[in-house]
C-alpha cells in the first residue's frame, strides 16, 4: 500500500503533463466568438464610395454573404485581397467593413487591388467594430439571408481556411435557399 | 556609454507610460473607471488589462466604458456589454459557471487536500519518534560516543 502511495506524484505528473500536452494545439490568440448564432448588430453608417448615402443592417439581409473587415493600415489585410478577389469571382457575395481608415486611401485601394465587395460599410469611428467585437482585421463573418451570423475568422482567410471553415457551411446556406 | 543608454530607456518608458487623460462630469466615477479597466483585459493582447495596454482597440474600449459610465450604467451592465461582444475572454475575473468552476473550485479543493495530508501526517510522528527511541541500548552507545568524542583533545 505505502508502496503504492510512491507513484503518486508520478500520476499526478503524468496527468498534468496530459492536460498540458492538449493544450500545446490550441490557438491563445483565438477567443471564443460571442457572436455566432446572433443577429449581425444594428448598425447605420456611410458607404465608403458615397458619403451621403447610409446603410443599415437590413443591407445585409436576403443573401448569403461575407462580411470582411478590413483597413489599408492592416498587413495582413493585403496577403488576404487576392483571395476575396477569387471568391468573388466564383459568386461569392462580399460586403466590406472598412475599419477606422481614410476614405481617400480606401477607395485608392480598391481600385489599385481590384474590388471584390458588392459595397462597404465606412466605420471610421470602429463603433460597428465595437459591437461586432472586432479585435483585430482582418476578420471574416459567413452572414445568413436572415442575418444571422453564423461563423466568424479572425485572422487571414486563405485557400486552406475558406476550405476547413467556410465552404462546406457556405454550400449548405445557399444551397438551403433555392 | 552604458548610462547614456540606460537613461535613455528609462526616459523612453516615461513617455511610454504618459496615456490619455480621462475627463469625467462627476469625479466620483473616476475610481470606478480604474477598477474597470484594470478588471478588464485588451482582446488583442492576452495578458494586458485595458488600463495597461495602449492598442487602439483598448483606447476605444477605455472610451466606451468611460462613455457608459456617464450614462449612469451599473459595473455589471458594462461588463455585460464588453461580455456579448468579446466574450468571457475579456473578464480577468471570470464568473462562476460550467466551464470555469474547475477554476474556482480547485484552490479550495487543493487547500483541504493539503490539510487532510497535514493532519495525516501529524498523527503519525508519535509512533514515528517512538520508534526511533526503541532501543535503550542504541542510545547508549551513542551517549558513550559523543562523549568518547568531548573527551578528546
Amino acid at each position: 500500500m505505502n508502496r503504492l502511495a510512491l507513484f503518486v506524484p508520478l500520476a499526478l505528473f503524468i496527468g498534468l503533463s496530459l492536460v498540458l500536452l492538449l493544450g500545446l494545439d490550441k490557438d491563445p490568440t483565438e477567443l471564443p466568438s460571442a457572436l455566432v448564432g446572433e443577429p449581425f448588430p444594428a448598425f447605420n453608417l456611410p458607404s465608403l464610395k458615397d458619403e451621403q448615402s447610409t446603410l443599415t443592417e437590413q443591407d445585409l439581409k436576403g443573401d448569403v454573404l461575407l462580411v470582411n473587415v478590413w483597413a489599408t493600415w492592416c498587413f495582413a489585410c493585403r496577403i488576404e485581397h487576392p483571395m476575396l478577389n477569387k471568391l468573388s469571382q466564383q459568386g461569392v457575395k462580399i460586403v466590406g467593413l472598412n475599419y477606422k481608415d481614410q476614405r481617400a486611401g480606401a477607395v485608392a485601394w480598391l481600385v489599385e487591388r481590384g474590388n471584390p465587395y458588392q459595397f462597404n460599410i465606412f466605420d471610421a469611428q470602429g463603433s460597428l467594430g465595437i459591437d461586432l467585437g472586432v479585435y483585430g482585421a482582418p476578420e471574416t463573418y459567413l452572414v445568413d439571408a436572415e442575418g444571422i451570423i453564423r461563423h466568424r475568422r479572425v485572422g487571414v482567410v486563405d485557400e486552406r481556411v475558406w476550405n476547413a471553415e467556410f465552404r462546406v457551411l457556405f454550400e449548405q446556406l445557399t444551397g438551403a435557399e433555392q | 556609454m552604458r548610462l547614456a543608454v540606460l537613461v535613455t530607456l528609462f526616459l523612453s518608458t516615461l513617455v511610454i507610460a504618459s496615456t490619455e487623460v480621462v475627463e469625467f462630469s462627476d469625479e466620483s466615477l473616476r475610481p470606478r473607471f480604474q477598477q474597470l479597466v484594470e478588471e478588464l483585459r485588451c482582446p488583442k493582447c492576452q495578458n494586458q488589462n485595458l488600463a495597461d495596454s495602449n492598442s487602439p482597440i483598448s483606447q476605444d474600449l477605455r472610451r466606451e466604458i468611460q462613455r457608459m459610465l456617464e450614462q449612469q450604467m451599473t459595473d455589471q451592465q458594462i461588463k455585460d456589454y464588453l461580455k456579448s461582444r468579446y466574450s468571457e475572454f475579456i473578464l480577468y475575473r471570470p464568473e462562476v459557471n460550467k466551464s470555469t468552476w474547475l477554476l474556482w473550485g480547485s484552490p479550495v479543493v487543493i487547500v483541504l487536500l493539503g490539510l487532510l495530508i497535514l493532519m495525516r501526517h501529524n498523527r503519525q510522528k508519535p509512533t514515528a519518534t517512538a520508534s526511533s527511541s526503541a532501543s535503550a541500548d542504541d542510545q547508549q552507545r551513542l551517549a558513550a560516543l559523543l562523549d568518547d568524542e568531548d573527551s578528546q583533545p
